[in-house]
């Protein structure tokens, strides 16, 4: 439904790609370890290869966790908004259509902070 | 030869009529519906504004006397608290944290409240209402004045207090979440403002909000904020009276008008329970002698008494708001799931943040036996651990947020309390995220007005939210401290954990040689 306005309601979205300086905007949460209250917003350049995200942006934000290290990412699960994704290691963000605000999940089964979801 | 005056006086009757409605006049420059423009694009029918009965028989001159006369003792209080260092009589110096979140999370709000009822004021026809908006809006700049002097005498001692009800409401990340919520209700009509902030924040969920702060203060020896709580509370009674007055004018004036009433309240409650996340952790984490839990302040504030008011108002078809399950579920989580994010971002925020010791902890099982041991103090209990090897845990990364609510996306889903709640709309080819089915309910209805969300995390990105004159190409530049410059928190002073703060040692040592002589 349309907002109810006395003229034209009608501005622009403040969020979209080309304000971002050339970069994107990728969402990534881990599921089951609540130790980072939210899922992370990232700022990359569409040419990233996903192997980036994974080796060097994720473990800047996630090492600290004693499950990290544990991660086999050849076995590991991702959404995206919901649905199964295979991500391609070796294709950047842009060839494998992930697109400007994008939200990944990562699931690693088996692991949940032995339990208890931290 | 003098001229004999039949009274001496007008009658209050007589007076109040001259002095409210009497002040009221048809046009004859321009025709009254274009000098009102906002009374009728919302869709609400209002046939006789003369049917608006006046909830308070207040005139403005009984109003600035009735009003001097409060100030004159707060503020003779107040000068009594700063004289003989009131300020070192709190049970703890954390507290003074729930003191700095509410002068940059509340106050500020006041004022904006303040011009919002000006605004009401001006663009309803019906004099009535004019006239209740015109003293509600003066009863909140005073509120926004009392309660930033009120707490400036913690300015001369502690970190923190200096650019929270000014500067920061406008850039901090979690300020975002209570400013745009009334940004959200100021750019509506004035028929929405007035569910909005008339009834659904000034009637539902007022008690949620000062009746914590206030008994949290007199618990915690604050009587700069409890006087204050006490001056506030006659016009707290007035705004909840004047919200319930408007419900009901509307509902009573055309039945068409239901529908549009119900959705507001709807989205109203929902937007005014995620604020109050801010509240519920104050009370469960923030307090070092605790009032009540947020779980049973929701449960007498909200569920019983709101719950007699929705009887009240049923008879004009009016239902509970449509969020109540999920708050029901929300009560036994949010504040902890709050007060985990704050841990870790303190770095990035104006107040301290700490663990709860054990003690605190056996309280917060006790408050909260369904879910505290099974789901939350593991958490806390994994980050003492790193705490006590020295690896306090700050998060290094920005979190996404909700595209409507502006909170990091720290809520779970219903079903289950281990799963971070995703919801994802689309609008003219771009993706949003929202943190509940409230939230993306919000967004789906008005797409066209969320979008243009001021997001901190993206404003951070694109560049926005660094001094003037910063070059992010430059040498050794780091993003957080720009930040933290350009939200005027001093980085290692008003900031991370309160272990080791400027503020508890301080306190400490003050109130050391208030109580012995070594």
């Amino acid at each position: 439904m349309a907002v109810k306005a006395l003229s034209d309601y009608n501005f622009p979205a403040a969020d979209t790609q080309d304000k971002f300086h050339g970069n994107q905007l990728l969402y990534v949460g881990w599921d089951d370890h609540l130790m980072f209250c939210a899922p992370f917003a990232y700022c990359l350049p569409p040419e990233t290869k996903f192997s980036e995200l994974v080796e060097k942006h994720l473990p800047h934000s996630y090492s600290r966790h004693p499950d990290w290290a544990q991660v086999d990412f050849s076995k590991a699960v991702w959404l995206k908004s919901g649905q199964p994704f295979q991500p391609d290691m070796n294709k950047t963000l842009a060839e494998q259509g992930l697109r400007h605000k994008d939200a990944l999940r990562l699931q690693t089964p088996g692991l949940n902070g032995n339990g208890t979801y931290f | 030869m003098d001229m004999k005056t039949t009274k001496k006086k007008l009658g209050l009757k007589e007076k109040y009529a001259h002095m409210t409605r009497g002040l009221g006049w048809e046009t004859s420059y321009q025709p009254m519906d274009k000098v009102f423009p906002q009374a009728t694009f919302e869709g609400i029918k209002i046939h006789d504004w003369d049917k608006w009965e006046d909830p308070f028989r207040l005139t403005m001159d009984a109003y600035w006397k009735y009003q001097a006369e409060k100030e004159r003792k707060l503020y003779a209080v107040l000068d009594a608290f700063a004289q003989n260092n009131g300020h070192l009589g709190i049970t703890d110096a954390r507290y003074l944290n729930a003191v700095k979140l509410f002068l940059s999370g509340i106050s500020p709000l006041e004022y904006v409240a303040h011009r919002g009822f000006a605004a009401a004021g001006r663009n309803f026809p019906g004099v009535g209402p004019r006239v209740a908006c015109l003293m509600q809006s003066i009863d909140e700049v005073r509120h926004a004045q009392t309660q930033i002097h009120a707490l400036s005498n913690y300015n001369k001692f502690y970190e923190g207090f200096h650019a929270g009800a000014t500067h920061q409401i406008e850039r901090v990340w979690y300020l975002s979440v209570p400013k745009s919520f009334f940004d959200d209700a100021f750019s509506a009509g004035p028929f929405e403002w007035m569910i909005a902030i008339g009834f659904s924040f000034e009637y539902v969920l007022t008690n949620l909000l000062f009746v914590p702060f206030m008994s949290g203060a007199a618990y915690n020896g604050d009587m700069a904020t409890v006087t204050f709580g006490f001056s506030a509370q006659s016009d707290e009674a007035r705004h909840m009276t004047l919200g319930l007055e408007c419900i009901k004018f509307m509902l009573e004036q055309d039945p068409d008008n239901l529908p549009i009433v119900q959705k507001w309240i709807d989205k109203w409650a929902w937007r005014g329970v995620r604020v109050l996340t801010l509240v519920a952790m104050m009370m469960d984490y923030m307090l070092p002698k605790r009032v009540m839990s947020w779980k049973e302040a929701w449960e007498i504030y909200f569920e019983q008494n709101g719950g007699a008011l929705f009887n009240d108002l049923a008879k004009y078809g009016i239902k509970v708001p449509e969020c109540l399950t999920q708050c029901s579920i929300d009560k036994e989580h949010i504040s902890h799931q709050a007060w985990c994010t704050f841990y870790q971002y303190a770095h990035a925020s104006a107040f301290h943040t700490w663990l709860p010791n054990a003690e605190e902890m056996d309280w917060l099982s006790a408050k909260y036996p369904n879910t505290f041991d099974k789901y939350y103090r593991p958490r806390y209990e994994q980050w003492r651990e790193m705490a006590d090897k020295g690896e306090r845990f700050y998060n290094n990364t920005l979190p996404m947020l909700c595209q409507v609510c502006q909170i990091p996306m720290v809520f779970t889903e219903p079903d289950d309390p281990t799963k971070i709640c995703y919801r994802e709309s689309e609008y003219q080819g771009e993706k949003y995220h929202t943190c509940s089915d409230g939230c993306q309910h919000i967004f789906d209805d008005e797409p066209e007005k969320y979008i243009q969300a001021w997001l901190p995390v993206h404003q951070i990105y694109q560049g926005n939210c660094f001094p003037e004159g910063t070059d992010p190409t430059a040498e050794g530049f780091d993003p957080m401290l720009k930040v933290l410059e350009w939200y005027h928190i001093q980085n290692g002073k008003d900031n991370l954990d309160y272990e080791g703060s400027g503020d508890q040692a301080n306190f400490a040592a003050w109130r050391g040689m208030a109580t012995q002589n070594t």
